[in-house]
């Protein structure tokens, strides 16, 4: 199972943007599928125990959100400031990653989700819904929410920089 | 197709996502109207800033090892509390971890390979040795013994190797290419011990095992796939090398450009 342990720790990393507690889930999700096992019907074994940890952090999610009895916990509280630097990456280069990860950690966790496995994960739809447990046009549409917040908060200009996009 | 048509398809265009007939609809569209094709364009400079830019959190070595550490203790800790039997949650959890990393590696196995694909030929000590190389990579992946010695600094695992071995591996960091040393372990192949390198890619682990040839050059000019393994060997400066992974032929064709180096 330990092939997939990038993939569960990126993601945990996402949702819960925060390196302990990620880690912790993901120790936890790995233990679940160690007893859910028998529950494992065949088919992308990395879809499978994603979906263990994803529902292993909104748990957690949920649980966060109902100690500090606030409904919208979700926005800017537990933003992490500690981006890896890599050594070779420039100033320049660390800044623009810095600011990609903010505005993804300040998306909704459900649209958050979506980005992550999709932009990072390189999952299909189909796959993510599999993950999320929700219809492939559910999936969509988050990619879709997820991005046109993630435009206005990167303020880019309409797409005009992206000279080749057609 | 319209303007609002083109719109709600526009996310699953850009991801591929579209049959394609409806694909080629939004793109003939796409080309006539500039409205939607602005829209089209946010949408993929975010795409590419995320997946360009955006941070891919590995595990951090001590994750992997703490994991490890719970799934080997888990099986150990009820037997204070319960009684030990046959069939109870002791032994199914002992055998769940050695079936689910099983389940894995056969998964990635079978994912992996387009049926149509053939290497060449081999003989059948190149063969047999394929067999031992494809085992070692399974079983270290198995068995969780992917390393004795953890490290990126290839002036660590080098040395590492001095005194183990009669001859000193040759150790490169790739990681500026995309593929990087994560450590290295002895192992034992064609009767003989040899230096296994282990190197990263994304979630895919490849392995390189070296040791000393008679002859001083050779290579095969593509990889043989095996049980959805992909494996190359060649010999370099007096060295043989195999090289195997669950990794796309193309990708580890790379990799194996850079080592020839």
């Amino acid at each position: 199972m330990l092939p997939h342990l990038d993939a569960a720790y990126n993601l945990a990393r996402y949702l819960l943007r925060d390196a302990d507690r990620a880690q912790d889930a993901v120790q936890d999700s790995f233990l679940r599928a160690m007893t859910y096992f028998g529950g494992y019907r065949g088919g992308d074994s990395r879809a499978w125990l994603l979906a263990i940890v994803r529902n292993a952090c909104f748990d957690q999610i949920e649980r966060d959100r109902r100690r500090s009895g606030d409904a919208e916990f979700n926005e800017e509280i537990h933003v992490s400031d500690q981006a890896e630097p890599s050594p070779e990456a420039t100033l320049r280069a660390r800044v623009a990653s810095e600011t990609v990860e903010r505005a993804l950690e300040g998306l909704p966790p459900e649209l958050r989700e979506a980005v992550v496995l999709r932009e990072l994960e390189g999952l299909s739809y189909k796959e993510i819904a599999h993950v999320a447990g929700v219809p492939v046009g559910t999936v969509m549409s988050r990619l879709a929410r997820g991005r046109e917040r993630l435009h206005r908060a990167l303020g880019a200009g309409g797409g005009e920089e992206d000279g080749d996009a057609l | 197709m319209r303007c609002e048509e083109v719109r709600a398809r526009v996310t699953a265009y850009v991801d591929d996502e579209l049959d394609p007939v409806e694909g080629a609809e939004v793109a003939a569209h796409l080309e006539a109207c500039p409205e939607c094709a602005r829209l089209e364009a946010a949408e993929r400079s975010v795409r590419s800033a995320v997946a360009e830019m955006g941070t891919y959190h590995r595990a951090p070595h001590a994750l992997r090892a703490r994991v490890l550490g719970a799934l080997r203790e888990a099986p150990a800790e009820p037997a204070t509390a319960r009684p030990r039997r046959r069939g109870g949650s002791l032994f199914d959890l002992r055998f769940l971890v050695t079936a689910a990393s099983a389940a894995a590696v056969v998964l990635v196995a079978v994912s992996v390979l387009p049926s149509f694909w053939r290497g060449p030929v081999p003989g059948p000590a190149e063969e047999a040795l394929a067999g031992e190389v494809l085992n070692s990579h399974i079983r270290s992946l198995m068995a969780s013994h992917l390393m004795d010695v953890a490290s990126t600094d290839r002036h660590t695992v080098k040395p590492w190797f001095d005194g183990k071995l009669d001859f000193s591996p040759p150790v490169e960091d790739l990681a500026a290419s995309g593929f990087p040393l994560i450590g290295g372990r002895l192992d034992y192949l064609g009767g003989r011990p040899v230096a296994a390198l282990v190197y990263q890619r994304r979630q895919h682990v490849i392995h390189v095992f070296v040791w000393p040839s008679s002859r001083a050059s050779a290579s095969d000019a593509a990889p043989s796939p095996r049980q959805g393994y992909h494996l190359f060997h060649g010999v370099r400066r007096g060295m043989v090398y195999w090289v195997v992974s669950d990794l796309a032929p193309d990708e580890l064709a790379t990799f194996v450009r850079l080592i020839e180096k």
